[in-house]
């Protein structure tokens, strides 16, 4: 008479587990790697109304952030200009360029120009643009290099943990103030030496300006 | 065992193939699973909302209301923003006349104020040194940009100064808008240091000053 179970099936409860542990790894992994901001908003780039380009604007023409983020540093809001703003400037260069109708329709007729947002928090979490930019904050640390990007991606996870990661020690980022708004400011270009300068000069901010390191829960959850 | 692996491996492969790495580039909105406590009936600025009739958030003030405000010190003691004052307009109160220098004490502070935001506002155009040789005619876009150490200007008053960057003229747009009144003021001061510069001589520096330039 055969064998009902045949040899090989010794060993079919050692496959079945190193298949599930298989699986079960691979599945664990996928979701860590996939179930988190940094996947799921970081490289957001939505397509917006009129293809204007933060490269062109505050990377080669060298525009301060503020000319049109005339908020950010003294509210928690950062405005997105009107098109007068544009227009400034856009009456006289590229003035009957078709990429630029929304913004002379909008400018003269007072049609809002619907600019996708990008960066957006929870609204159950509280937010401050002033008091970083006012800090020393630059705006890199939270969106990334924008004078280099065409289009604005989302840079950054902007979860609590990345929030966190700088509010237990402030002093890894702050940098003087005159220069929040230059994207690409370093304190050397020796990469050893800006991080020294970094330490020391951060703790010196840090105990001057007598920042605080906010990681209570009512700081964002007010 | 070979089948079980072959299918593993093409689902994997298909999930990562669909769903990239972190960090690529998405034209879609990312996916919220329960946006309840995300996205609550709040205003928001800049933001569409139905309530209105103009379906915007961000509404202008009904005509003839006031801003809740601070008074601002200026030399003639504390201006509200509602008042004809000539800090405010610039012009004599009740006249057409502009005034002839700055409402404001001109302090040191109010003149690093004043370099900051000339910096961000007008230096695109006029340049860092106000001599009209900014990035805009430099790339031949925009030629018509003030010198604004032609003697006209260095000779205008403050008063009208102050309503060129209030209301824009000509081809200049209206900073109004956009730069508060103080902070216009500031930039105002700092343009009269920028022309003192452009005028002076080392001899009207302090003796202290003068030593350290030779
Ligand atoms: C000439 C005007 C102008 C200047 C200068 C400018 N921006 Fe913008 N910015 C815009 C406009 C218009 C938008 C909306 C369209 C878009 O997202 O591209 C925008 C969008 C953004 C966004 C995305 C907003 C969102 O929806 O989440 C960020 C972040 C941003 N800007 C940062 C910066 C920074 C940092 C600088 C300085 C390096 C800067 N901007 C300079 C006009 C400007
Ligand atoms: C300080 C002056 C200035 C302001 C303010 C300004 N622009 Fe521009 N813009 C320029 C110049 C200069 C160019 C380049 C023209 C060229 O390529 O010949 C340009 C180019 C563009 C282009 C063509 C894009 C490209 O890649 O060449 C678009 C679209 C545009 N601007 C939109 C806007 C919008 C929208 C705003 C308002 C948020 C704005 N601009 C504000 C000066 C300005
Ligand atoms: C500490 C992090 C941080 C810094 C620093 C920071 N931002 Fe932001 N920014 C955010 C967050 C978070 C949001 C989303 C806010 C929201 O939910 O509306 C945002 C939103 C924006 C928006 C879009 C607003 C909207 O609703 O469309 C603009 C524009 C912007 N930031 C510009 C700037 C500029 C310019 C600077 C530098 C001067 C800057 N930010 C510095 C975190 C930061
Ligand atoms: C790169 C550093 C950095 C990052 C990133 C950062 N913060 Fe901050 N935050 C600061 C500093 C510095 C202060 C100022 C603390 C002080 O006033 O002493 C501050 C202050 C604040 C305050 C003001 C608290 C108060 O008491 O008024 C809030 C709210 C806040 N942060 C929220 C956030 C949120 C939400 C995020 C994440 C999107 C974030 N921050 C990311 C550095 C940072
Ligand atoms: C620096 C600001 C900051 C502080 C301090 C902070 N949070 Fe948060 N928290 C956030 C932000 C921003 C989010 C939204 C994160 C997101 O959307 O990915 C958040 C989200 C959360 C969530 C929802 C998480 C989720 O994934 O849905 C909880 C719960 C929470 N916080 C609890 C706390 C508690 C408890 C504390 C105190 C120990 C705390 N937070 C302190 C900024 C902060
Ligand atoms: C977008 C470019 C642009 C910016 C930014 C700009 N200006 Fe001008 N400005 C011009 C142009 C162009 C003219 C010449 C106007 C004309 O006569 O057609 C001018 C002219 C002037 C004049 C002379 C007006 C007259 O009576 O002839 C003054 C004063 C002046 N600007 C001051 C400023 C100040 C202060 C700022 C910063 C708040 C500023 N401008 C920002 C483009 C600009």
């Amino acid at each position: 008479m055969p064998a009902i179970f045949p040899k090989w099936t010794n060993q079919l409860p050692f496959l079945i587990a190193a298949g599930l542990v298989l699986a079960g790894g691979v599945v664990t992994a996928g979701v860590t790697y996939y179930f988190t901001p940094k996947y799921s908003r970081v490289g957001y780039q939505p397509i917006q109304p009129v293809p204007f380009s933060h490269a062109v604007h505050a990377g080669q023409l060298g525009i301060d952030c503020r000319y049109c983020h005339t908020t950010v540093e003294k509210s928690w809001f950062s405005n997105i200009p009107s098109a007068s703003t544009c227009m400034n400037c856009h009456n006289q260069v590229l003035k009957d360029d078709a990429r630029l109708a929304l913004v002379r329709d909008s400018a003269t007729n007072g049609v809002p120009i619907y600019w996708v947002q990008i960066h957006r928090l929870p609204d159950y979490a509280y937010f401050n643009h002033s008091v970083h930019v006012r800090r020393g904050i630059s705006c890199v640390e939270c969106h990334g290099r924008v004078d280099q990007m065409d289009e604005v991606r989302h840079a950054q996870p902007l979860t609590m943990a990345f929030c966190l990661d700088c509010h237990r020690d402030p002093a890894a980022f702050i940098r003087p103030e005159s220069k929040v708004t230059d994207l690409g400011w370093q304190w050397s270009t020796n990469a050893d030496v800006a991080a020294e300068m970094q330490t020391t000069n951060g703790v010196k901010f840090v105990h001057d300006w007598r920042v605080q390191s906010l990681d209570n829960c009512s700081a964002c959850h007010r | 065992m070979r089948y079980f692996l072959l299918i593993f491996l093409t689902v994997v492969a298909v999930v990562f193939g669909i769903a990239g790495r972190r960090g690529h580039l998405s034209r879609k909105p990312p996916i919220l699973i329960i946006p309840d406590l995300n996205h609550q009936f709040k205003l928001r600025p800049e933001q569409p909302n139905g309530f209105f009739a103009n379906g915007l958030s961000s509404q202008l003030p009904p005509p003839g209301t006031i801003p809740r405000s601070q008074p601002m010190p200026t030399l003639n003691g504390p201006v509200y923003p509602y008042e004809d004052s000539p800090a405010n307009t610039g012009r004599t109160t009740g006249t057409t006349n502009f005034v002839d220098t700055n409402p404001l004490p001109v302090t040191p502070a109010l003149l690093r104020q004043g370099r900051e935001q000339f910096e961000i506002y007008c230096t695109p155009c006029h340049g860092a040194l106000g001599d009209g040789n900014g990035i805009m005619k430099k790339l031949g876009v925009m030629p018509a940009v003030a010198n604004l150490h032609d003697k006209r200007i260095v000779e205008m008053t403050d008063g009208e100064i102050f309503n060129t960057v209030t209301h824009g003229k000509n081809l200049m747009g209206a900073y109004g808008p956009t730069v508060p009144v103080k902070e216009r003021w500031a930039i105002i001061a700092y343009v009269r240091a920028l022309q003192l510069s452009w005028l002076g001589s080392t001899n009207n520096l302090p003796p202290n000053l003068q030593a350290a330039l030779k």
